[in-house]
């Protein structure tokens, strides 16, 4: 690992983090057991008629993802900021936004990835099978990303403030429609037998837009929160 | 000689102007809601499609106008506030906030009441009625994320961000909520059918949007007064008026 890279920082936190992470293991499949309950829950109140479930299956799993995204976005700085740690990282000559970059990327593959991974067995809960199913992986592989990277704005804005779990979701929700409107329709579209390559592609644009910016303003958030 | 704008950046110097200009912009408004709702609804021929009801659009469209624009606004002076450290541009952003909301919360309201009528249903998920009631949350949000921070200074800098965050998002949302819109429902109800609009309709929607205006900037102007007297509550100008006003 070179001293002096650029993405040497990224590198590092990523590394850290993930340590971090596997040293509480409940935390990250604490998570992951909500996006399964949440998901589970809705039959129950729906009803069990397949068409219906089928119908909606895709909206559900996508409202699902988001919330325990959100559910987990406390944990990003929290930790890191009440033992000090981020004033360090603050203070520390590598970029800040390329350090939140690792942190993120971190939190992604604790969170985000686990909920791709188990969104076709859900998928195949409500009755979607074949091409609906693989892109539903797809869309949640594109959009998850896109979900830490906003919701790391809205954790840096809310830094150590009360009732700071509410408000998160207040300020990142309403951010997060784009990615649900084109994740949950790329695969109503291909279960209706439509392509999906234009929803696919604006999933992807956001990506790399969230990508470019989501860092550099989580950055800027951190140094006002912590100023 | 070019006039010095830095002079009005400074609290103390924009108060008294600010004092002066509020009832002449409070009368405008007064006077152009008077003119416009006469025109709107007395003047106007009625809808030969729609009847009488479609008489809300003069409250309707001039608010969801506003909302809109005001949150453009605010994002402009929490952007100025950002970048030249300026209090009073984070105080206009902070007052323009509650107006927005509602105007955003009106426009829903009145919304309704016209779909009842129109489509025979309080709410649809159009496509515009969706994006402005995300607007509602967004501005939520950001009086949510002020409300939520002790220190001035923080919560000034990190609802500012957060309005150019939403800034930034607004185009972005608005076109997803009208592409999945047009995916759903195919044969919904479209607020735009006819676009040919008696003149007297048109003059009447835009003096309404002027009212509403000048109604904004009154209310706004009122409120970054307050603003200022309440955190300059320790400096020595704000003793003088007060004493003054004790007198």
């Amino acid at each position: 690992m070179g001293a002096t890279g650029l993405l040497s920082g990224t590198r590092y936190v990523l590394a850290r983090d993930l340590t971090l992470a596997g040293r509480r293991v409940t935390d990250v499949l604490t998570t992951l057991f909500f996006f399964v309950i949440v998901v589970s829950l809705f039959p129950l109140g729906v009803g069990p008629e397949a068409g219906t479930l089928r119908a909606i299956a895709p909206g559900i799993l996508w409202v699902a993802a988001l919330l325990a995204t959100m559910l987990s976005l406390g944990r990003l700085f929290t930790a890191d900021h009440l033992d000090g740690t981020l004033e360090q990282m603050l203070l520390s000559p590598q970029p800040l936004s390329l350090i939140v970059l690792g942190k993120v990327a971190a939190h992604w593959l604790v969170t985000g990835a686990p909920l791709v991974l188990m969104s076709p067995l859900l998928g195949l809960q409500f009755g979607l099978s074949g091409a609906p199913l693989g892109v539903l992986m797809l869309t949640l592989l594109l959009g998850t990303p896109v979900l830490s990277l906003i919701g790391a704005m809205g954790a840096a804005l809310t830094l150590g403030l009360r009732g700071g779990g509410a408000l998160i979701s207040l300020l990142v929700l309403p951010l997060y429609v784009p990615v649900l409107i084109f994740g949950a329709g790329a695969v109503e579209a291909v279960a209706s037998g439509l392509e999906a390559d234009a929803h696919l592609s604006l999933l992807g644009a956001l990506l790399v837009l969230a990508l470019c910016f989501g860092p550099w303003v989580t950055a800027a958030a951190l140094r006002i929160s912590l100023e | 000689m070019a006039p010095n704008w830095f002079k009005y950046a400074s609290p103390a110097s924009f108060y008294p102007l600010a004092g002066r200009l509020v009832p002449w912009f409070g009368a405008a408004a007064a006077l152009l809601t008077v003119l416009g709702l006469y025109l709107g609804f007395f003047v106007a021929p009625t809808d030969y499609k729609q009847g009488e009801a479609y008489r809300i659009i003069f409250i309707h469209v001039p608010a969801a106008w506003m909302s809109m624009f005001i949150y453009l606004v605010m994002a402009f002076y929490a952007g100025l506030g950002l970048v030249f450290n300026t209090r009073l541009s984070a105080f206009m952003a902070r007052s323009l906030a509650p107006t927005g909301a509602l105007f955003t919360f009106i426009a829903l309201w009145t919304g309704a009441l016209w779909g009842k009528p129109m489509w025979g249903a309080w709410w649809v998920w159009d496509a515009r009625l969706t994006s402005e009631l995300i607007l509602l949350f967004l501005y939520l949000g950001y009086m949510s994320l002020q409300a939520a921070i002790e220190d001035p200074r923080r919560a000034a800098r990190a609802s500012g961000l957060l309005a150019l965050i939403g800034a930034v998002n607004v185009p972005i949302i608005y076109f997803s909520v009208q592409w999945w819109n047009t995916l759903h429902q195919g044969a919904s109800i479209s607020m735009s059918q006819g676009s040919t609009m008696a003149a007297t309709m048109l003059t009447a929607m835009l003096v309404m949007t002027l009212a509403f205006w000048m109604y904004t900037i009154a209310v706004v102007l009122t409120r970054v007064r307050c603003e200022i007297l309440e955190r300059e509550r320790h400096s020595e100008w704000v003793a003088e008026i007060a004493a003054r006003e004790a007198r």
